[in-house]
């Protein structure tokens, strides 16, 4: 790869990208390189190191609204958040020990940039429902504001979703304005073991159904040698009790997880820690109650979160035919990890439908006329 | 009428004979309507003051319909608008004099209800509150609830991105649907997202919601539905002071309570409301605050002491707790009466909607006087007090020559002062025409040529709900340009638009 380059400024970057524009240079933008392993890899492109622009600009927690450099390292975030008793409305999470690099790198802006959310993305939404504003440049090297920093806005396009998840293709982030909630008091998990895999999604499903207000649900193939299936209710702990009754007696067999226990199974189901590393890792995003048919078409090790709604898989299938399992169930799946070689010839994110996929392309051009994050990463 | 729509385009009338047979050849029968008397209801909508009968009116009832309506449009460069049921606030559904509106309440089918995914397929046309008809008999509902929900259409909803009172903790019509079909000005059918949880590739979704009709028009609507809260119950806080009630609302969100409403009404708001419908809400507070919270039982009467012990350190002096679920309604039937109640103060009132901070709030609220007094026109103040949303009604008398005008340039500076303070414009009625030239006021115009370029990148021509959201619409080749360095575009292998 071409010498990173890291500057400190709004201007310094509008310089960096007006000149790549002019020379033909192509930029990959980067926080802590938690995700550098995603994406086919980019050898003549300059990456930019956006840790640059790390700092809090402003937080005022009853407010729930906070301000922060792109750059800032989600772990200082989450700290930070953690210490006024409040947690960012989404469910973020580091990519580091997934893709084999150290966990603590990831910056709130790669964090948008990739559209991560964990296991809540079912009750709370993701980073794109809680992204209010933020600043950038784009491709012409031009510094523009979107969004604002209060909780309620429809003033103009929503430009902040589309950035979310847009894998430094539309511009760089260089600040964020993100909705923070008040952390739970509590959170308890309860577990039923040896559900097959449609009895635990319809579990799930009856579970999400059901007014005790579920705020994560997932299903292992195998975890301390069966299948479990969680469902976690987060709050007040006079609420968490009611509603822990009300799923004990909507579903056969469940019990309380140990919350040590818990502790540990969360982060594991987060990150899919308990799938093979040697092999291929995909993220398949369906509807829940399609994802039996997934799983029967696919071979591999897998597990799944969302209430069914995503399916992490490890599996050496042809990538095809997983791509077409997923979309057979009207879902989309995308190669999270897999040695060099595969990521060079397997585009990493679902192909579009063509009409869809040159409609993406103007949008692209709109922010990037000269294709200057073009990297061919994606 | 302050706020110019683009002159008609001459040419473009003058085709008026041809461009109606070439819609009566798409939708036949009455779904093409170009009498003038005909017209007449549909020539503004719940922003009565700026009127303008459009060309003519296609109510198509099928998605083949609307791709060859708008295909033939782009082909004969005629603009089109689009339109719901007509209650938008900010002039979004505003119709053009050289334009097709294109009226979608025939598409008013729900297709699917789905409880294991818990989702529901409608056709746009279908109304806000038929969705949660539809399934609250299995005890499921659709969360955003704006004002207008039994009326409003869920088309327009996704084209405004409409909140309601119970956004704080729901959040906005963006953060409730799954995926749209929409069609594009050049007539193509396009299908983002879906019925899981996230779309693939850039969330073009996102930015169609809340795109006020500017980016496509909406055929289809997918939409996440939610089980109803056990219980739900109300407090009625009444506080001596603004800043105390301003108060109570922030302590309540630091004690971790995200409420599932929390509204705040000003003195003159109360009375004007209690005058209507006879609540029994106190007349001798300056603030009063609805503070509603669902979930289990446990929850609810853990959190309503909470919060009442909040509201008596902030120095309420009244406090009702709803019983039942009858009294709970009675607390809101005032709040939802506010709109109705400020027309039985003057002959005409203007919403405003901006949003601020919330701890600005008895500043903002002060300068509101202060600025009520300068233009000599009354305001009543209802909000969404959780998020800081603002809703200021201006009463004026539009037959008095000049006091539509005087209220709109009062109404301008109360949103110039949300922006001063660090809010916005507009927190969930739209830009419309109505804000439309007071963008600038938030956005330089980096930030808004950022924005026209997506506009560009699905409607080139500018054809589609010309005249609303941007205050100048610069032709798209001229945003485009890029700066060619030594004659050489670079990346020659990149496809162009």
């Amino acid at each position: 790869m071409v010498g990173a380059i890291r500057p400190d400024s709004a201007d310094a970057l509008a310089a960096i990208i007006a000149d790549a524009a002019s020379d033909g240079t192509r930029l990959r933008l980067r926080g802590g390189g938690s995700k550098d392993a995603i994406g086919a890899p980019t050898p003549d492109a300059r990456i930019v190191d956006m840790r640059g622009f790390s700092g809090v600009v402003d937080y005022d927690p009853p407010e729930l609204v906070l301000t922060v450099k792109a750059g800032t390292p989600l772990a200082e975030v989450q700290a930070l958040v953690a210490d006024q008793g409040q947690m960012l409305a989404f469910d973020p999470f580091d990519h580091g020990a997934m893709l084999g690099c150290a966990d603590g790198e990831a910056t709130i802006g790669g964090i948008v940039a990739a559209g991560v959310a964990g296991p809540t993305r079912v009750s709370r939404g993701a980073a794109r429902d809680h992204l209010l504003g933020f600043v950038g440049v784009s491709g012409r090297g031009e510094r523009f504001v979107a969004g604002a920093k209060v909780v309620k806005n429809v003033t103009g396009y929503d430009l902040p979703k589309l950035i979310t998840g847009s894998w430094g293709r539309l511009a760089a982030i260089t600040e964020v304005t993100l909705k923070v909630l008040p952390a739970p008091r509590l959170q308890r998990t309860l577990g039923v073991a040896g559900l097959d895999p449609a009895a635990a999604i319809s579990a799930m499903a009856r579970a999400m159904g059901s007014a005790a207000e579920v705020s994560a649900a997932a299903h292992l193939q195998d975890w301390n040698g069966a299948p479990l299936t969680a469902i976690r209710l987060d709050g007040f702990p006079s609420s968490v009790e009611a509603r822990a009754a009300i799923i004990t007696a909507l579903i056969d067999g469940v019990a309380p997880v140990a919350d040590e226990e818990a502790a540990r199974l969360w982060p594991a189901i987060t990150t899919a820690a308990p799938l093979p590393t040697d092999v291929p890792l995909w993220r398949i995003v369906a509807p829940a109650a399609r994802m039996p048919d997934v799983i029967a078409a696919v071979g591999g090790r897998w597990l799944l979160d969302w209430a069914g709604g995503l399916l992490w898989l490890a599996s050496t299938d042809d990538a095809q035919a997983i791509r077409a399992a997923a979309m057979q169930a009207g879902g989309h799946a995308m190669l999270v990890r897999a040695d060099a070689e595969t990521r060079a010839a397997v585009p990493a994110l679902h192909p579009q439908p063509k009409a869809l996929a040159t409609l993406e392309e103007r949008v692209r051009r709109a922010f990037d006329p000269a294709g200057v994050f073009e990297t061919g990463r994606f | 009428m302050s706020i110019k729509m683009p002159a008609p385009d001459e040419t473009v009338l003058a085709r008026r004979g041809e461009i109606v047979a070439a819609m009566r050849a798409i939708v036949p029968g009455e779904g093409v309507i170009d009498k003038a008397d005909e017209l007449r209801p549909y020539e503004s909508d719940a922003l009565t003051a700026y009127r303008q009968p459009p060309m003519v009116v296609v109510l198509p009832e099928t998605t083949e319909q609307v791709a060859a309506i708008l295909r033939w449009c782009h082909a004969n460069r005629v603009k089109v608008v689009p339109r719901g049921a007509g209650t938008s606030l900010s002039g979004g559904a505003l119709p053009l004099a050289d334009g097709v509106l294109l009226g979608m309440a025939r598409f008013n089918r729900i297709l699917d209800v789905d409880y294991a995914d818990r989702l529901v397929v409608v056709q746009p046309g279908v109304t806000n509150l038929a969705i949660t008809r539809a399934v609250e008999d299995d005890g499921f509902y659709y969360a955003p609830d704006p004002s207008s929900q039994i009326a409003c259409t869920i088309g327009g909803n996704v084209a405004e991105n409409s909140g309601g009172v119970h956004c704080l903790k729901y959040g906005l019509t963006t953060n409730n649907v799954l995926g749209v079909e929409f069609v594009t000005i050049e007539g193509e059918v396009l299908r983002v997202g879906g019925r899981g949880l996230e779309p693939a590739g850039l969330d073009l979704l996102g930015v169609i919601v809340g795109s006020e009709g500017l980016l496509g028009v909406v055929t289809e609507v997918t939409v996440r539905i939610l089980p109803r809260p056990e219980t739900a119950r109300a407090l009625l806080i009444g506080f001596p002071e603004v800043e105390g009630a301003g108060r109570c609302v922030a302590d309540v969100i630091a004690a971790g309570i995200i409420p599932a409403g929390m509204e705040m009404m000003d003195k003159p708001a109360v009375h004007a409301a209690e005058a209507f419908v006879q609540v029994g809400y106190p007349l001798d507070v300056e603030a009063l605050l609805i503070v509603e919270l669902d979930g289990p039982a446990a929850e609810c009467s853990h959190l309503l002491e909470e919060v009442e012990t909040i509201a008596r350190a902030n120095g309420a002096v009244s406090i009702r707790i709803s019983t039942d679920d009858a009294e709970r309604v009675a607390f809101w039937a005032g709040r939802k009466a506010a709109f109705p109640a400020a027309g039985r103060l003057a002959p005409d009132y203007l919403c405003m909607d901006g949003t601020i901070p919330r701890r600005r709030l008895p500043d903002v609220l002060a300068r509101m006087r202060a600025l009520s007094e300068q233009y000599g026109l009354g305001v009543i103040n209802v909000f969404h007090a959780g998020d800081g949303n603002l809703h200021p009604l201006i009463l004026y008398d539009a037959n008095k020559p000049g006091e539509l005008e005087h209220a709109e340039a009062f109404g301008a500076d109360i949103l110039r002062l949300c922006v001063e303070v660090g809010g916005v414009l507009t927190g969930e009625h739209g830009v419309g025409v109505e804000k439309r030239d007071l963008m600038p006021v938030m956005f330089s115009p980096v930030d808004l040529a950022q924005q026209q370029r997506v506009k560009c990148a699905f409607d080139p021509d500018l054809l589609l709900n010309p005249g609303k959201m941007f205050p100048e619409l610069h032709r798209c080749a001229e945003l485009g340009r890029m700066h060619v360095h030594r004659g050489v575009l670079p990346f020659p292998d990149l496809p162009r638009f």
